[in-house]
This record gives structure tokens, sequence and C-alpha cells, in this order.
């Protein structure tokens, strides 16, 4: 059992193993699952998480207001002629991304990682190095595994809901689940998983929940690229030997403080930020009027 | 309290709010389930962000949806106002405000067929997860994560001796335990997760203790 980073990352170096490994034996010990029965459940939210990330690259989905219909396959058109500035790759997983958001946003089928909003980035980073790196079916399915263990410890030190942290608690969490097993899949160490998740929150630290409309379409569709983004750069940044002169843990409660700090307006009430520009209150009288 | 990895990569969901369309969706199917019995009419009184900004995520769909025991992946999710409709379920929706209540909040009341009221608060705490706080007038705090007992009993002395007893003669191990009353002598509720199932057998035990009034098993 462990109740934070340190913890974590403690037991996988003294037992010589990746992260996915001490997850899955506390999820054994924890709640009794079998190992099958775990494996079962991840590779039903892989099926979904893919499907979800190619749904809209070929095909414009209706959401209510059409704020943000048909981003997915524009991004995905641009990145076909090949005339990207930050190449394939990077442009397939902001696509890919957009694509999670737009079926979300179109009342599809999902798979929360950790919450709805937030649910193009975890699909987008794996997925995109699957496909760079060629990974097995069983890498991504530790690889999930692993997400969802630095998700829980969020969960438990901080929050995941928009409404209590703002969008860094969303897509910020997201993006150092994302970050972690990335790593992994890259072939790093815990350690750099867990530096690779902390630099993720840093980097977007105090970002607010301010959907217009109060539809989460615009600004969560196009954080979703953007954290796709953050994560795939601090996997790079983790594994070339960055790390931070704090505890891991600090960063993690520190997202938490910056939260709770944020007034209400800013924590998915629709009633700061992008919500409360003319264009959006425009936007939203004419969507529910 | 430990926090299962399919909470944080989960739950596979129709779109596009966790907190406000899958939530809604558990808390509508979760006070079907509590009140158990065939209902005619639902109100839902929203509180909060749930009242802001509930028709832009579907969480009045989903919150139909839930009671009439949808699931929160359910794809015809979105279709439940129809749904209600074919089975000649009506419902309300009106804002409201209550005190210390989670910014996703909601107060079901359910009009029963037999004519009684039941009426449930619970909120929506983010990534899918809920909170059950209060069932007619008893505050609570259920996540129904685990196997649930609700017990309402008379406030008497022994009770819950006599209830946990029959737990361990079966066997059942009691994770967590919360206990309410009205007031001294009146009802009493008691809100038991454990660790293993509840058969019928220990159901109809705990039913049989005479100061007990109703139990119910949410799995």
């Amino acid at each position: 059992m462990y109740h934070n980073l340190k913890e974590l990352l403690q037991q996988a170096e003294d037992h010589e193993v990746l992260l996915s490994e001490i997850v899955l034996q506390n999820e054994i010990e924890q709640f009794g699952t079998a190992k099958d029965k775990i494996y079962q459940k991840l590779e039903e939210r892989y099926d979904v998480m893919e499907k979800a990330a190619v749904r809209a690259l070929g095909e414009r989905l209706e959401t209510a207001g059409n704020l943000i219909s048909g981003i997915a396959m524009q991004q995905n058109e641009y990145t076909a002629k090949g005339q990207t500035l930050c190449g394939e790759f990077m442009n397939t997983a902001m696509a890919m991304a957009l694509s999670c958001s737009e079926v979300n946003a179109s009342m599809g089928r999902i798979c929360a990682a950790p919450t709805a909003g937030a649910c193009g980035i975890v699909p987008a980073v794996l997925i995109s190095i699957e496909k760079a790196r060629n990974c097995s079916k069983e890498a991504m399915l530790n690889a999930i595994m692993t997400s969802s263990g630095i998700g829980t410890i969020m969960m438990k030190n901080a929050t995941i809901a928009g409404a209590e942290g703002g969008c860094q608690a969303e897509c910020g969490v997201a993006a150092a689940m994302a970050a972690a097993a990335g790593v992994e899949l890259c072939g790093g160490t815990p350690s750099q998983s867990v530096w690779a998740a902390v630099l993720a929150l840093v980097n977007c630290m105090g970002l607010v929940c301010d959907p217009i409309a109060g539809l989460v379409q615009v600004p969560c569709a196009q954080r979703n690229a953007s954290q796709t983004v953050n994560a795939l750069t601090c996997i790079d940044l983790a594994m070339a030997g960055m790390t931070l002169p704090v505890t891991p843990d600090e960063v993690v409660e520190s997202m938490y403080k910056v939260g709770r700090m944020l007034p209400p307006q800013l924590r998915e009430t629709a009633q700061g930020g992008l919500a409360a520009t003319q264009s959006a209150q425009k936007i939203q009288k004419k969507i529910f009027s | 309290m430990e926090i299962s990895i399919f909470e944080a990569v989960g739950p596979i969901m129709v779109g596009p709010s966790s907190s406000h369309t899958a939530g809604a969706a558990r808390l509508g199917r979760m006070a079907a389930k509590l009140v158990g019995q065939p209902f005619t009419h639902v109100d839902f009184g929203l509180h909060g962000s749930f009242a802001k900004t509930y028709r832009g995520h579907g969480t009045d769909l989903a919150l139909v949806a839930g009671v009439l025991g949808m699931y929160q992946d359910d794809e015809n999710l979105s279709k439940s106002f129809e749904i209600a409709k074919e089975k000649g379920i009506t419902y309300h929706f009106y804002e409201t405000e209550i005190s210390g209540a989670h910014e996703n909040t909601v107060c079901m009341s359910f009009l029963m067929q037999d004519g009684n009221t039941r009426e449930i608060i619970g909120s929506s705490i983010g990534g899918g997860q809920i909170k059950i706080c209060s069932i007619d007038g008893f505050p609570l705090d259920m996540s129904l994560n685990m196997t649930t007992l609700l017990v309402i009993n008379k406030d008497t002395k022994g009770i819950i001796y006599q209830i946990t007893r029959t737990l361990a003669a079966n066997d059942i191990n009691i994770a967590t335990m919360k206990l309410t009353r009205q007031e001294k002598g009146a009802m009493a509720c008691c809100v038991i997760e454990t660790d293993s199932e509840i058969s019928e057998s220990v159901l109809r035990e705990l039913t049989e203790i005479p100061a007990v009034e109703t139990v119910k098993l949410i799995n």
C-alpha cells in the first residue's frame, strides 16, 4: 500500500520493478481482484480509448452548439498534408486528443482519465508512443495501470474535480498520469516516471476551469491537445534527467492548495475566464434560449 | 480509504462530463435502488454547478436515465426523456439551494406508486464518483463503491450488537459503519460497508430483528 508518490517510488525501487507492478500488486491486495480480471478491465478501457481517439478523425460529430464539431478531422487533414511545424508525431497526438474530446462532447462513449473533460490526454499520449515505439499490448495495459496508480494518488492527496481544483486538476492530472506511463513505455526508470508526472503538474499549475456556456468543449478540447503536448515534452525532460528542487509530493500538495485558492468563478461554474467574455455570453444565450 | 485504479481511469461512460453526466446517471440509478419500489414521478432539485450548467452537460438526461436504471456507459442515455415517456414516468427539474452542499448536488423526490414520497440527496464529487448525503432526512455519507447495507431501525439499546452479531455469525467483515438518528428513541439509520457479499438469507435474518424496520442492500 502507498499513500503518496514517495512511497510508490520507494516500493518500486526496493523491489526493482516498474511502477505498474507495484500498482498491480496493490490493487490485488486492497481489493482482492484477480490479476486476470484487472487486465480484462484494463483492456476494456484500452479498447474504448483507442476507438475514441480515432473516431472523430474522419467524421464530424454534432455537439451541443457545435462549438468543436470537426476540429479533430481538421487537425488530422492538416497533419496529412505534411507541412506541420511540430511534425507528424505531435500533430497526430493532438488530433487524437481532439477526437476523444469531440466524441465526449457528442455524448459518445469514452473512458474518463481521470475525468471525461480530460479524456483525450492519456489515450493520445500512450497511443502515440505505441505507434512510434511499436509497444506490445501488454506494455500498453501496464502503462494504463501506471497512469491509474498516479491518478489514485492525486485523488487521495489532491483532487481531480474541476469544480474543486480547476483545469489543472483535470487536464493537468491527466497529463501527469500520461507522462508517468509514457516514461515507462519509453523504457525510463520509476523515478523518471514520477518526475515526468510532477513536471506536467508544474507546467500547468493554476490552470483554471472556464468552459464556455458550461459546455465541455471550449477550452476543454484545446487543453486536451495542449496537455497532451505538455505530457509528451515532460517525458523527454524527465528522461533527460530533469528533476526539481522540491519533492514530488510537495508539487501535488501545491497543486491542491492552488486549486483551493482559485475563486469559485474559475472552478467549472462558467462564471469566469473565457466563459465570462462577451462572446461566450452570446453563445450561452444562443444555445440555451 | 483506498481508491481503486478503476476510479482513476474510468468509468467507461458516455460524455460529456464525468461529474455532470456519469456521476448524475449513477446518482439517479443509486437513488432509484435505494427507494427500491416503483415510482411514477421524480422532482430533481439542482444545486450549485448542477443548477448553473445542467443543460449543456446533459445532467438532466443523465439523471432521468439513472432513475430508469440505465448505466453511465449506455449509449441510449441521451434518449432517456423519450424512454421515460414510454414507461409513463414523469419528471420535473427546478433550481434550488441546499445549504452547505457540494457544488454538484441534487435533491431527488420520488412519488411512489403507493402515494408516498421518498427524498434522496446526493452529490457528484468528481470522476464519476458520488456520495449519498441523505435519505428521507437522515444525514448520511455513502459512496456505494462497496457492498453497502442500509438499516433503518428503532433507536433502542443493543440494536447495533444484534446487527453486528448477525453479520459476524455469517462470516461477514465490516469495513465501515456509520450511525445517525432523528432523535433519542426515534428512528435511526445505520450504514454498513462490508468486505464480502451479503446473501438473501443474511438479509432475512437482519429483517427479523424486532427493532429493525427495513434493510436495503446495495451491491
